[in-house]
């Protein structure tokens, strides 16, 4: 449906090639949450794995920032619209966690679960072979609180509400289960590429 | 909510479209979703131009449902607005634009979610806060509440006229403007939430909308001030 008078503001080609359908270019790093920063301590912090409310293995912050760490470059997609191009991030790999943890993943689904009981469902598949970080630096820097500082999940070929902020662990679960925003009319999946933004796209 | 929520696109007319402060324009569009959504969702508005080139944003809803059979968005003029620019230049009523929703279920309110209510809005984010008082205005003035409002300037502010109006006449509104820039103006700091709490009593729920920096403002005063963080809800746009 055209809108009349309508021309718009289309980006140049090469910065179009990388937006997905219905997304711009920011150069803000926009702040999107359910409500304020949750308190988190790095003396307290702790990282489980879980395999429903089994524990399978939990991580210090000093036994974290031990592990093998995993840098990635490139561009992150927001479901409210906005990307940002070539942002920096540096963390511990999802497959380094189940190495570390001296498991494969139990099952094929799991619940990113964070410090203000955000959660987010996201396939196993999608965050092994190097697509998924438990990030704790943005641009060379520890991550801040606005961010999901200390600890992020960062899956950033999916919507940018997946990559879970003040994640405190991740839970293991035998079938898709929706999360926070899942549960609230958002897409399960979230592919940008293919406009997942809400359920039936 | 065990049902999955569907948002498809629809076509939305545009009913009347005034200027509401020197930035913002107020657009009224008929839409299938006018009578089923809560204060303080968005819907997401779509134009598409001749070659099917097409750009979204997501606005916050103004209006509450009141069997007009529209809604009201308030939309700020960005600088080179893409989407905004249309809707502040060249609409005009009876264009029609394509639009989904209601969004956003976390921040929103009706009268059985409870209270008291303390808002906090900085400029064009008090918008989802306006569409609240509305509603309570409605049918629910029984629940005390409060609005912490910045704006640079009283001229800037969005419905100004109507939230003082309803400040005078219903005792258990209070507005509290923090006009930043005007001449005796005053910031948002620890006395002005000192005083919203104490028009409205311990808050049940807090909505928080605006920049950044002003939500984080906003989130620091009202925790430091005694409100459990799990009672807020906050919405931010960028930059």
């Amino acid at each position: 449906m055209v809108t009349r008078g309508f021309v718009g503001r289309r980006p140049p080609p090469e910065t179009g090639a990388r937006l997905p359908p219905g997304q711009y270019q920011t150069d803000d790093f926009p702040i999107l949450q359910i409500g304020p920063n949750p308190t988190v301590d790095r003396a307290t912090w702790r990282f489980t794995l879980r395999e429903g409310s089994r524990p399978i293995k939990a991580w210090s912050w000093a036994e974290f920032e031990a592990l093998p760490r995993t840098a990635w470059q490139g561009d992150i997609h927001c479901v409210t619209k906005w990307s940002k191009f070539d942002t920096t991030w540096e963390g511990v790999s999802f497959d380094d966690l189940l190495a570390d943890a001296g498991i494969a993943a139990p099952t094929p689904f799991l619940l990113a679960e964070s410090y203000d009981d955000y959660t987010t469902n996201v396939p196993v598949a999608d965050l092994i072979g190097g697509r998924a970080l438990v990030a704790t630096r943005y641009a060379g820097q520890p991550i801040h609180p606005d961010h999901g500082g200390p600890a992020r999940l960062f899956v950033p070929h999916l919507y940018f509400w997946k990559s879970a902020k003040w994640v405190k662990g991740l839970r293991f679960t035998r079938v898709d289960t929706a999360g926070f925003w899942e549960l609230r009319g958002y897409h399960m999946y979230g592919d940008p590429w293919r406009e997942q933004r809400y359920t039936g796209d | 909510m065990t049902e999955p929520v569907v948002f498809r696109w629809h076509p939305a007319e545009i009913t009347a479209i005034t200027p509401a402060t020197p930035l913002v324009t107020s657009v009224r569009l008929r839409c299938t979703l006018a009578e089923d959504y809560r204060a303080g969702q968005h819907v997401d508005v779509r134009l598409t131009a001749a070659d099917g080139y097409q750009a979204q944003r997501s606005y916050s809803i103004a209006s509450a449902p009141d069997g007009s059979g529209t809604v009201e968005l308030l939309i700020e003029a960005l600088p080179d607005g893409e989407v905004s620019g249309w809707f502040t230049q060249v609409a005009a009523a009876g264009d029609t634009v394509e639009l989904r929703g209601p969004i956003g279920g976390s921040f929103s309110w009706d009268g059985p979610d409870g209270g008291p209510l303390l808002l906090a809005g900085g400029g064009s984010g008090v918008v989802p806060l306006l569409a609240m008082l509305r509603r309570r205005a409605q049918d629910w003035r029984a629940i005390p509440a409060a609005l912490i409002y910045a704006t640079r300037t009283r001229a800037e502010a969005i419905a100004l006229p109507e939230l003082e109006r309803l400040a005078a006449e219903d005792p258990g509104f209070a507005l509290h403007l923090a006009v930043t820039r005007d001449p005796g103006g005053k910031r948002l700091d620890a006395a002005l939430v000192a005083d919203a709490l104490g028009r409205t009593g311990p808050p049940g729920k807090v909505f928080l909308c605006g920049s950044n920096r002003f939500v984080a403002a906003a989130s620091d005063l009202i925790v430091a001030a005694g409100v459990a963080p799990g009672l807020i809800r906050t919405e931010r746009f960028g930059a």
